[in-house]
């Protein structure tokens, strides 16, 4: 009898009505205005390609950690990843193999990395939050022990293209970030796993007594985390022309912030990979504007904590 | 001296959506009294309980305690107040010792640090003076429920509570445990306290209860003195009406065995449980809360680890491995808590619908959501699910609607076999009426439907057979014609072969 008493009825109009990604995407474009207004360089075409272009390997990796968080879940092993698989491609690359076979390559290393994450948050049944912080120590001593800690470079022109190209004017990171997000929220809206992924991060055991093998779908979001990252390491890598084993250091707290910004749930089941791109954008264009009005990046920085927090308070509200 | 009440409630009114939880409720609470609410599950008891412990609010009415005025906006404020309420399920912690439980968050300090001497002089003279034998010094997880019971009576009266509220005590009480419990009850009413006391069980409300108030449907009923009524006339104010009327059984041909579940034995509780149920049949399965039914359900679908367990479908042995080969066997467990083990609240009506068969949705591979969406439509129609639109979130709907979009998500996987765990649950009678017309029509086509539940009315009147648990094992088996309460409580009470 006690089974609607969390939710009285409101008529009066409230935020909780509109959808979370219209209202990042209010708050971009408030944002955009803003900054607009104060320098009139922002709005043109090559500084906006320039912010995109900025936040591409970002919003690559948070479109996987999407989906671990969608199910309630974290992947603080992705910064780790991007190194550790970047540099495995760096080896393969200078010692011959062939070019799309090493991209392959470190797109698989990133998966298997995830596929381990997954294996031991459903099997072992350790907290993602743990076991991915082990995973992060692991992955990143991997890659400084294979590589003796130093950086591996002079690639070839046709893998720095990757980094550094366009095709019909359009930077090539920012298609391959394009393309993740459509695949993704492709998978999210049209195909069962996807659908899955939201009922298990709203609620786990309800989704295993409904029948669903609640463990085969953990496992597949932090692969595909993992995936991403290995895409992301190829993105890293090919822009700085040197896969290092130190890179993708922090990587995790951003690609968290994109999405937790982008009003994806931290307890699972809401959220959308629009919000999270959003989100990525979010933080680069504030990180433009600040620059371009001469901030300091120390200020920076405690600008965008503010913002993550702002989105989560935000979010407590929406939900409460 | 002429007694002042010590609580008195005028006119509350609750609203949750869609329903009328508390509809101008009065009720009254003397010191020293044990006074019973009685009412159906479903009646608003536990709502109005909820009011003066301040976890829900009210739309009009009003709160005296001691003749004063209140509004309680949390339970904590209303325990200050000197309300206290035992839950069926307990609030202690189980790594504390018994008067650590009992002085939680009012520790006797000495110049800044707990002074541990007296507060286990204190939790021991507490316990003394209630007559009950346990140790202060004892950790709480090693005492039986009823001591963990007693040690949170004996934490409201070290608050020096004025009410005490108690929500169905003795559900999992042996009649020993039962014994003490009614001394100690005695011993606090000494104190003046008043006592709320909830439950279903008549033998006890005579022993103990004063005097009673009944509801029904969210309306106050009446107030009467527990020695001047007979159990039919307070059965009756409870009910409301013919018991042959809200119960729409239709006798069906019953078929061959469908499902056998041969020696169930699980770790905690179930010690060799067998049943078979066949199609066209409703099995009821009664038993007292505690009494292992639920976790017999969940052994079948192997939402939990067993030790031994085997389900036979139409003749062949076949191996579950988790609820997802259930699923596939046809089997399906609507679980008693529909909130947090049946539906996805953060998900919508259709979506919740469509989980468990999205394989049928499926075109090239991807999700036809149109298609979704007239499945969901179907089965929103069929069921007479209320709700504005198929994409509302499951959570705002009320509790019998929530329960049709469980059945709806079963019936759409094709299962052959449903069971429900206490179906009808927190739902209004109204809709109580339509879940059983529609477990009727079900079996009628066939499915063969396992019952679970406490509400003896409901099982006499809905089952074709009824087996009885007691203390993880099944002492007994009725059929429709000979069920009585008397022979059901008799086999739930663990009595033998009569």
């Amino acid at each position: 009898m006690n089974s609607q008493q969390n939710v009285i009825t409101r008529k009066k109009f409230d935020i909780r009505g509109i959808p979370n990604s219209i209202m990042v995407l209010i708050g971009l474009v408030m944002l955009c205005i803003a900054i607009s207004i104060v320098s009139p360089v922002f709005l043109t075409k090559d500084n906006i390609i320039n912010v995109i272009l900025q936040c591409a390997i970002n919003a690559t990796i948070a479109c996987g950690m999407t989906f671990v968080i969608l199910t309630a879940g974290i992947d603080l092993s992705v910064g780790s990843i991007v190194a550790f698989s970047g540099v495995i491609m760096g080896m393969m690359l200078n010692s011959g193999v062939a070019l799309l076979f090493s991209l392959l390559c470190c797109c698989l290393m990133g998966a298997l990395c995830g596929l381990v994450n997954g294996l031991l948050v459903t099997y072992a049944k350790l907290p993602p939050f743990i076991t991915t912080l082990g995973t992060m120590s692991i992955a990143r001593g991997f890659a400084l022990y294979i590589t003796g800690g130093r950086s591996i470079s002079g690639f070839s022109g046709s893998f720095t293209f990757i980094g550094n190209g366009s095709v019909l004017g359009i930077p090539i990171l920012i298609i391959i970030m394009v393309v993740t997000f459509v695949i993704g929220a492709f998978i999210l809206r049209y195909t069962r796993p996807g659908r899955y992924v939201y009922a298990i991060g709203g609620n786990t055991e309800a989704t295993r007594l409904t029948g669903i093998n609640v463990n085969k779908y953990i496992i597949m979001v932090y692969t595909i985390c993992g995936l991403t990252a290995g895409i992301a390491a190829i993105m890293l890598s090919a822009r700085l022309n040197s896969a290092q084993p130190i890179a993708g250091q922090g990587y995790e707290l951003d690609a968290i912030a994109a999405t937790v910004i982008g009003g994806t749930s931290q307890v699972g089941g809401e959220g959308t990979l629009s919000g999270t791109i959003i989100g990525a954008l979010i933080i680069s264009v504030l990180k433009n504007g600040l620059n371009l009005m001469n901030i300091s990046s120390y200020i920076q920085q405690i600008v965008i904590g503010s913002v993550i927090i702002l989105a989560v308070m935000l979010d407590k509200v929406r939900n409460r | 001296m002429e007694l002042e009440p010590v609580v008195v409630m005028k006119d509350i009114i609750v609203l949750f959506p869609g329903v009328k939880a508390l509809d101008s409720v009065s009720f009254e609470l003397m010191p020293g009294e044990v006074h019973v609410l009685l009412g159906e599950n479903g009646a608003g008891k536990s709502t109005l309980m909820k009011v003066l412990s301040g976890v829900n609010k009210i739309q009009t009415g009003q709160v005296f305690l001691q003749g004063n005025p209140v509004e309680f906006t949390s339970t904590k404020e209303a325990m200050d107040a000197g309300i206290a309420i035992v839950y069926q399920e307990l609030n202690l912690i189980p790594h504390l010792t018994v008067a650590e439980n009992i002085f939680l968050g009012r520790e006797p300090m000495m110049n800044g640090i707990i002074n541990w001497n007296i507060m286990f002089h204190n939790a021991n003279e507490i316990l003394q003076s209630l007559g009950v034998e346990i140790d202060a010094k004892t950790p709480l997880k090693s005492l039986s429920v009823a001591q963990k019971q007693m040690v949170e009576i004996a934490k409201s009266v070290s608050r020096d509570s004025k009410v005490l509220i108690m929500d169905e005590p003795t559900s999992s009480l042996t009649n020993k445990e039962i014994t003490d419990l009614f001394r100690i009850i005695r011993a606090i009413k000494e104190k003046g306290v008043g006592i709320v006391y909830i439950s279903h069980r008549f033998e006890e409300i005579k022993q103990i209860g004063d005097r009673a108030t009944i509801m029904r449907d969210g309306r106050y009923i009446a107030t009467v003195s527990v020695a001047e009524k007979s159990v039919d006339e307070m059965i009756t104010m409870m009910v409301g009406r013919e018991l042959k009327d809200m119960f729409p059984k239709q006798i069906v041909k019953i078929g061959d065995v469908v499902l056998e579940a041969k020696n169930f034995v699980t770790k905690d509780k179930l010690k060799g449980c067998s049943f078979q149920v066949r199609t066209g049949e409703i099995l009821g399965i009664g038993g007292l809360m505690g009494s292992g039914r639920t976790e017999l359900a969940r052994a079948i679908v192997r939402a939990d680890q067993i030790i031994s367990g085997e389900v036979v479908v139409d003749g062949n042995a076949i191996k579950i491995g988790a609820p997802s080969d259930a699923l596939a066997q046809g089997i399906g467990l609507l679980p008693e808590d529909r909130k947090y083990h049946g539906l996805i609240l953060g998900m919508s009506v259709g979506e919740n619908i469509t989980l468990a068969s999205l394989g049928k949705l499926l075109n090239y591979g991807l999700l036809n959501l149109k298609k979704g969406e007239q499945v969901g439509n179907e089965y929103v129609n069929k069921l007479n699910i209320k709700t504005p639109k198929l994409s509302q979130k499951v959570k705002l709907l009320s509790g019998g609607n929530q329960q049709k979009v469980v059945i709806a998500k079963w019936l759409l996987t094709d299962a052959r076999v449903l069971i429900f765990d206490e179906p009808t649950r927190g739902i209004d009678v109204g809709a109580k009426v339509e879940i059983y017309k529609i477990m009727t029509n079900l079996a009628g086509k066939g499915m063969a439907v396992v019952m679970i539940s406490s509400e003896l009315p409901e099982l006499i009147g809905m089952s074709d057979r009824i087996v009885v648990m007691c203390d993880g094992r099944i002492t007994g088996e009725l059929n429709r014609e000979e069920a009585t309460r008397e022979k059901i409580m008799h086999y739930a009470t663990g009595g033998q072969e009569i």
